[in-house]
């Protein structure tokens, strides 16, 4: 306590009230303990988040996720088209891919807290930030994809004959600047469908952080699921062949690569299988199974039918698992559980944060455990 | 990769916080002159039921927060409860099994923006589950603790912030430019500590500014200048290391050997930080996160490992047509 007192002539023994020596004084033995909190599995603040989980919007970024990936996929199928003489799947990667980057821009501005300052974000280009990186990467692509697909309608409007259109001498520059710009894309594309797995585990969600050696792998053989069923699916029967090759082998990747999420991470990886995130990736497993045997039958058996099934299917399952995993980092950074725990052990390994205090205090160590007696 | 953007204001000290939670008597003049000076909009007015905390935790519209923590354990030496208090039990764990169901599958993530309410029922009969003295009543401690925003040496919402609004200033604290800012929510999942929030109908995030205006003008912040009992202490960061340090080995001195610093390392994940604490239990009872580490430590690796994933897509494209040519 102060000890200063107050005389005629002014303060004695000054003390600031800050030195005051709570809970000196009384007849308790000092570091007697007598601590007893519910027994608990870790402790927390009334059980509230540690975290605040993402303000963004399911729609507007899982579906960017979802058609990030989808956009460089297709690209890089549209570019093989082109080199391999596949002139339909070529039409159908870079259509796909165009929109899919329209849309997915249009997400990315709409879930902007101020959509109007999308511009702001040229102001700089910081590689401390995926979502800076990530906006120069659409910047470069987005033109690019949009000038084979503009070529791409161009030259069908000019085979068609449809009046207007340029003449048929235009129609070899304007296949020239398709190819152009197609293979230019083809090569920020692959970037394009993994750099959204360091977008989303550069933060302190626990899942997505903790995630953060398998997520890039994971988006990039999701994009490839979902890219290779959509091209599959809109491309002549007797030239879908390599997307469906890689649709089979990205949902195959994807599934390992979410096993292998599950066993590294242990408990943090939980929210992948509760709750709603938990039916997402449930009906995201189921759908890219199905979407695989169907692709593989088509491969055999040449089936129009079997494509757009089996390709919708694989796009369905890019697609929910991307939702299921924004929806499980959500749920792993509203519960304190997934925050305090792996830190906890981790702050009692290094003993950096219980190094502090002594053992026989034991308010810190008996709580989690087994309630501790009182000595 | 954080060390790039952390260079320390040349010329100035790095100036903070340092919260010594011992003394704070939950009077909660902090949040009111934060919030008179800041002109920080209401948050709405609810009873959360978490003993005298009605404020829920840090977010856009709400930058100093009072935790109340009630304990049935006894504060260093005092025979506090058993021969003060009119009553017994604290009603920890019942207060607790109240307030889980009032704050549903959220967690009570969003309070302190949108402020939750909890709608305590019938309580069960409380009863003495803690230490009960040999007079036959409980002990009882009152943690109080006012939580502020860290201003991170390496500061994740900084890093991350993909316009350049969020900077470093001559004192070394982080403060959002508020006429950059376009909304794109990166900062809030990137904060280890749960700070930095986005305002609904603002659409910009917001978070305290250790009052960068008051600095430049050599005062110190309104929280600060109104703590009765100087539990908020402002000054020289170097300076108020060395006076916590004294201050823990003071109360080690006097029976509280549970009291230690939060934040005040220097080599802990986030760098140390800018405001520090010292409590009086676990850093998780008080709401923080046990061992927080800026999420751009492991970025470097990050991105090699999305370099070789966009290698191995393109790969797996190649052999697509490779394999698909002949089907």
């Amino acid at each position: 306590m102060t000890r200063h007192e107050v005389r005629r002539d002014g303060l004695r023994d000054e003390t600031p009230e800050r030195e005051a020596l709570i809970g000196a004084k009384g007849g308790r033995r000092p570091g007697r303990g007598g601590e007893m909190v519910p027994p608990a599995e870790f402790r927390s603040y009334y059980g509230r988040s540690v975290l605040k989980p993402p303000v963004w919007s399911a729609r507007d970024i899982a579906g960017y996720l979802f058609l990030g990936g989808v956009a460089g996929g297709a690209a890089l199928l549209a570019a093989g088209g082109d080199l391999t003489g596949r002139g339909s799947m070529r039409r159908a990667g870079r259509l796909i891919s165009a929109g899919a980057t329209g849309l997915g821009l249009a997400a990315l501005i709409h879930d902007l807290g101020r959509p109007a300052r999308f511009a702001h974000m040229l102001r700089v280009l910081k590689p401390t930030s995926p979502m800076s990186v990530g906006t120069w990467l659409l910047g470069g692509f987005g033109p690019l994809v949009g000038a084979a697909a503009a070529a791409e309608l161009v030259g069908a409007a000019t085979a068609a004959g449809v009046s207007g259109a340029l003449p048929p001498s235009a129609g070899a520059a304007v296949r020239a600047l398709g190819r152009s710009s197609g293979l230019a894309a083809s090569l920020v594309a692959p970037a394009l469908t993994t750099y959204t797995g360091v977008l989303i585990a550069n933060t302190a969600v626990p899942l997505w952080h903790d995630a953060h050696r398998e997520l890039p792998y994971l988006f990039g053989a999701s994009a490839l699921a979902g890219a290779g069923g959509l091209v599959a699916a809109s491309t002549a029967v007797d030239e879908a062949g390599p997307a469906r090759a890689a649709g089979i082998a990205g949902v195959l990747m994807e599934q390992a690569l979410d096993r292998r999420i599950h066993k590294r991470l242990g408990m943090v990886a939980e929210p992948l299988d509760q709750g709603y995130p938990g039916r997402l990736m449930r009906a995201s497993r189921l759908a890219g199974r199905a979407g695989a045997v169907l692709l593989a039958g088509s491969a055999l058996r040449r089936s129009k039918a079997l494509d757009v099934a089996g390709g919708l299917a694989l796009a369905a399952s890019s697609l929910l698992a991307r939702f299921g995993y924004f929806h499980a980092g959500n749920a792993s950074a509203t519960d304190p559980r997934y925050t305090v725990v792996p830190q906890r052990e981790r702050a009692d390994r290094a003993g950096s944060v219980g190094a502090q205090h002594p053992a026989d205090l034991g308010g810190g160590r008996g709580v989690r455990g087994e309630g501790q007696e009182p000595a | 990769m954080s060390d790039g953007l952390l260079e320390q204001p040349t010329g100035r000290q790095r100036m903070g916080f340092f919260t010594d939670t011992s003394i704070c008597i939950g009077c909660k003049a902090c949040e009111v002159a934060c919030k008179e000076w800041n002109q920080v909009p209401d948050d709405g007015l609810s009873l959360l039921g978490m003993s005298y905390d009605n404020t829920g935790m840090l977010g856009a519209d709400t930058w100093r927060h009072v935790a109340f923590i009630e304990q049935d354990r006894p504060l260093g030496r005092q025979n506090n409860s058993v021969t003060v208090m009119p009553t017994g039990p604290s009603g920890t764990a019942s207060t607790a099994a109240v307030v889980a169901a009032g704050l549903g599958d959220k967690h009570g993530s969003m309070l302190g923006t949108q402020t939750g309410r909890v709608h305590p029922g019938p309580q069960p009969h409380a009863t003495p589950d803690g230490h009960v003295s040999p007079g036959g009543r409980t002990e009882l401690r009152w943690l109080m603790a006012s939580d502020v925003c860290k201003h991170c040496t390496h500061a994740a919402c900084l890093d991350v912030c993909p316009t350049g609004s969020l900077i470093r200033t001559e004192f070394g604290t982080v403060v959002v430019q508020e006429d950059i800012c376009n909304g794109c929510g990166y900062c809030v999942p990137a904060c280890p500590y749960g700070v930095i929030d986005r305002r609904e109908r603002d659409g910009r995030v917001w978070k305290c500014t250790l009052c960068y205006d008051r600095m430049t003008d050599g005062q110190e912040p309104a929280c600060a200048k109104a703590c009765p009992t100087d539990s908020i202490q402002f000054g020289p960061l170097d300076e108020l290391r060395e006076r916590a340090a004294r201050r823990v080995e003071q109360l080690h001195g006097v029976g509280m050997p549970e009291a230690r610093l939060y934040g005040a390392d220097p080599d802990d994940g986030v760098g140390g930080t800018g405001a520090f604490f010292l409590l009086l239990d676990e850093p998780e009872v008080y709401g923080f996160p046990p061992d927080p580490v800026v999420t751009t430590r492991d970025l470097p690796r990050m991105w090699r490992h999305a370099a070789l994933a966009a290698a191995g897509v393109a790969a797996t494209v190649l052999a697509a047509f490779v394999t698909g040519a002949r089907r």
